[in-house]
């Protein structure tokens, strides 16, 4: 599976406060949650992002709260994969849980700036910076992780 | 090659004799924990995969704590979703308004989490009972409703980084100072997916409230979970609350460690981070003058009946800073009744501090003390993130009860020393 877009990028430590202010965590509806994301760093982000956009970000993205809601912003705003240097721990296994596609690879978050337009290709784990022409390899996923990812979700592999 | 604490509690509860760093396992669970935050979204996951009943009443926890007493329509759907099903369910440990208290000062108080468990809890400052001797640590919403159907999780197995602690803390100097000078030392993400491991002669001195402030802030370097070896300090308490057995695990004399620091306590000053993140730290004496307009003391990392005593040692027959208004809460109802009880409730009013029933509140920025554009907060909670307890402009200053208490009196950043 292949996804493309263009790039929305942030720097180190972008926390799941900025991601999604606890201000809206009294709502669990995801299409509520990604009208405020990505606010409190990037006020433009809900204006500008498009259906199938990339985030790139470099370390430790998504640290902090263990808010389940900051990846489902992220998914309900469009974007169609992260890619970040590392995530932190908790939002990795969310994102994984939830579907959203993630890609740790240091070189892609430090080669593609902003308005890059980017296409993935989930299988290889090959990413290619169209506009700069030049391509990446991201870390695979463990075999355990694809099937959680290929079942649709932590709960749906569960039921198999 | 040996096993760490955390590395023989994830193979006990994996059925295994002997596991190393980067297996993928699944575990039994002793406790799947939620919050009115994360639960509803967990109950959301749960019902759509078509789960009906949970896998042990016993062993699920909810604590209604974020934004309670509800704080508005959204957060009253969402206590009311999770008492329905808590009920519906017969989920035996749901604490509501009026015997909740916050969740990780609440579960250990009440014996519910104890040594050698193996917990996850969809709220990050699970790893809070790692000063049990406890593997725990905070999952997600959709890993609560996993672990709610099946009682198992999975795990990477972690490495893990050695703490060797020894000497005492000077007077005034807590817990919480330890945890921000280790945050300032190793990074926000110097701990990624590892353990943090506490242990040495110097943990005989740590308070079991000091302890459980340190493990609450394990996240913070971005550890999977904070754990400390068990000794006098931790089985006296939990004989005191436990009714529940529990198992003692100890780190293999051989067990690998990315890294060995060695912290002297007696070298720890008190500490203060600035905003916006936990690891930009400055020992007291290097903060300058900085003007608040709030202080916090309360929350996970520190509002538990130590903070409340240290806080009133200094707020006592003195008044809070004209410029300043001093939040004082409670974590527990317990705690809220011994504060009473040893008069420390009077001392604050007549401080001039506002005193509240248990919540999170202010410090995610909920409800309960939220910051103005511009407006400086000293907090004893854990984060300091931009707009973590309001405005985006907002500033957060994480440091200890004593810091806070002293800052409310003098109206900028200070040391309790100064006062004393």
């Amino acid at each position: 599976m292949k996804v493309s877009g263009f790039v929305h990028k942030y720097g180190d430590n972008v926390d799941t406060d900025v991601i999604i202010p606890a201000r809206y965590l009294n709502s669990p509806d995801a299409k509520e949650l990604a009208q405020h994301c990505m606010e409190d760093i990037d006020i433009d982000f809900v204006k500008n992002v498009k259906n199938g956009d990339i985030i790139v970000a470099e370390q430790n993205f998504g640290c902090g709260s263990s808010r389940e809601h900051a990846p489902l912003a992220i998914k309900a705003s469009g974007i169609s994969c992260v890619i970040a240097s590392t995530f932190a721990r908790i939002f990795y296994r969310n994102a994984i849980n939830i579907g959203l596609p993630i890609m740790e690879c240091n070189e892609a978050a430090k080669g593609i700036d902003k308005g890059d337009e980017v296409e993935i290709d989930f299988d290889s784990g090959v990413i290619t910076n169209k506009t700069k022409n030049q391509t990446y390899q991201a870390q695979p996923f463990p075999d355990f992780i694809k099937e959680i990812i290929a079942a649709g979700g932590l709960l749906n592999s569960l039921k198999k | 090659m040996g096993m760490t604490m955390t590395q023989k509690i994830l193979a006990a509860h994996a059925g295994l004799d002997k596991v190393e760093p980067g297996q993928l396992i699944r575990c039994k669970l002793d406790i799947v924990h939620g919050n009115d935050v994360t639960t509803p979204v967990a109950i959301n996951e749960f019902n759509k995969a078509g789960f009906t009943d949970v896998f042990d009443k016993n062993k699920i926890t909810m604590i209604m704590d974020h934004f309670t007493p509800n704080k508005d329509i959204k957060s009253a759907m969402n206590t009311k979703q999770c008492r329905d099903f808590a009920s519906n369910l017969k989920i035996k440990n749901y604490y509501d308004v009026g015997d909740m208290g916050i969740e990780h000062a609440l579960l250990p108080e009440k014996g519910l989490v104890t040594a050698g468990d193996c917990i996850i809890g969809a709220d990050s400052h699970t790893c809070t009972y790692g000063a049990l001797g406890a593997f725990s640590t905070g999952v997600g919403s959709t890993d609560m409703a996993a672990g709610m159907a099946t009682g198992e999780a999975w795990f990477k197995v972690p490495t893990a980084i050695k703490f060797n602690l020894k000497g005492k803390l000077n007077k005034f100097v807590m817990g919480k100072d330890v945890i921000l000078h280790i945050i300032g030392m190793i990074g926000v993400d110097g701990a990624l997916y590892k353990s943090m491991e506490f242990s040495g002669e110097g943990l005989a001195s740590l308070s079991m409230d000091d302890r459980l402030s340190m493990a609450n802030m394990a996240i913070e370097a971005g550890a999977k979970n904070g754990i400390f070896a068990v000794d006098e300090v931790t089985t006296a308490y939990l004989d005191m609350r436990t009714q529940r057995p529990y198992k003692i695990y100890e780190a293999d004399p051989d067990a690998v460690y990315d890294e060995v620091y060695d912290i002297d306590l007696s070298e720890i000053k008190s500490t203060v981070a600035f905003p916006h993140l936990p690891e930009n730290t400055r020992t007291i004496d290097e903060v300058g003058d900085v003007k608040i307009d709030q202080v916090v003391i309360g929350s996970c990392t520190n509002g538990r009946m130590e903070d409340m005593e240290i806080a009133a040692e200094i707020l006592k027959g003195k008044h809070v800073h004209p410029n300043v208004r001093c939040i004082i809460i409670p974590a527990t109802q317990q705690i809220y009744l011994d504060s009473i009880k040893k008069g420390l409730m009077e001392i604050f009013i007549n401080a001039g501090c506002a005193v509240s029933t248990p919540t999170c509140g202010p410090c995610l920025g909920g409800h309960m003390g939220i910051l103005a554009a511009g407006e400086r907060a000293v907090a004893t909670t854990n984060r300091n993130f931009v707009g973590r307890m309001g405005h985006p402009e907002s500033e957060v200053y994480l440091a200890s009860p004593a810091v806070a208490a002293a800052s409310a009196i003098t109206g900028k950043i200070s040391g309790a020393d100064e006062l004393m």
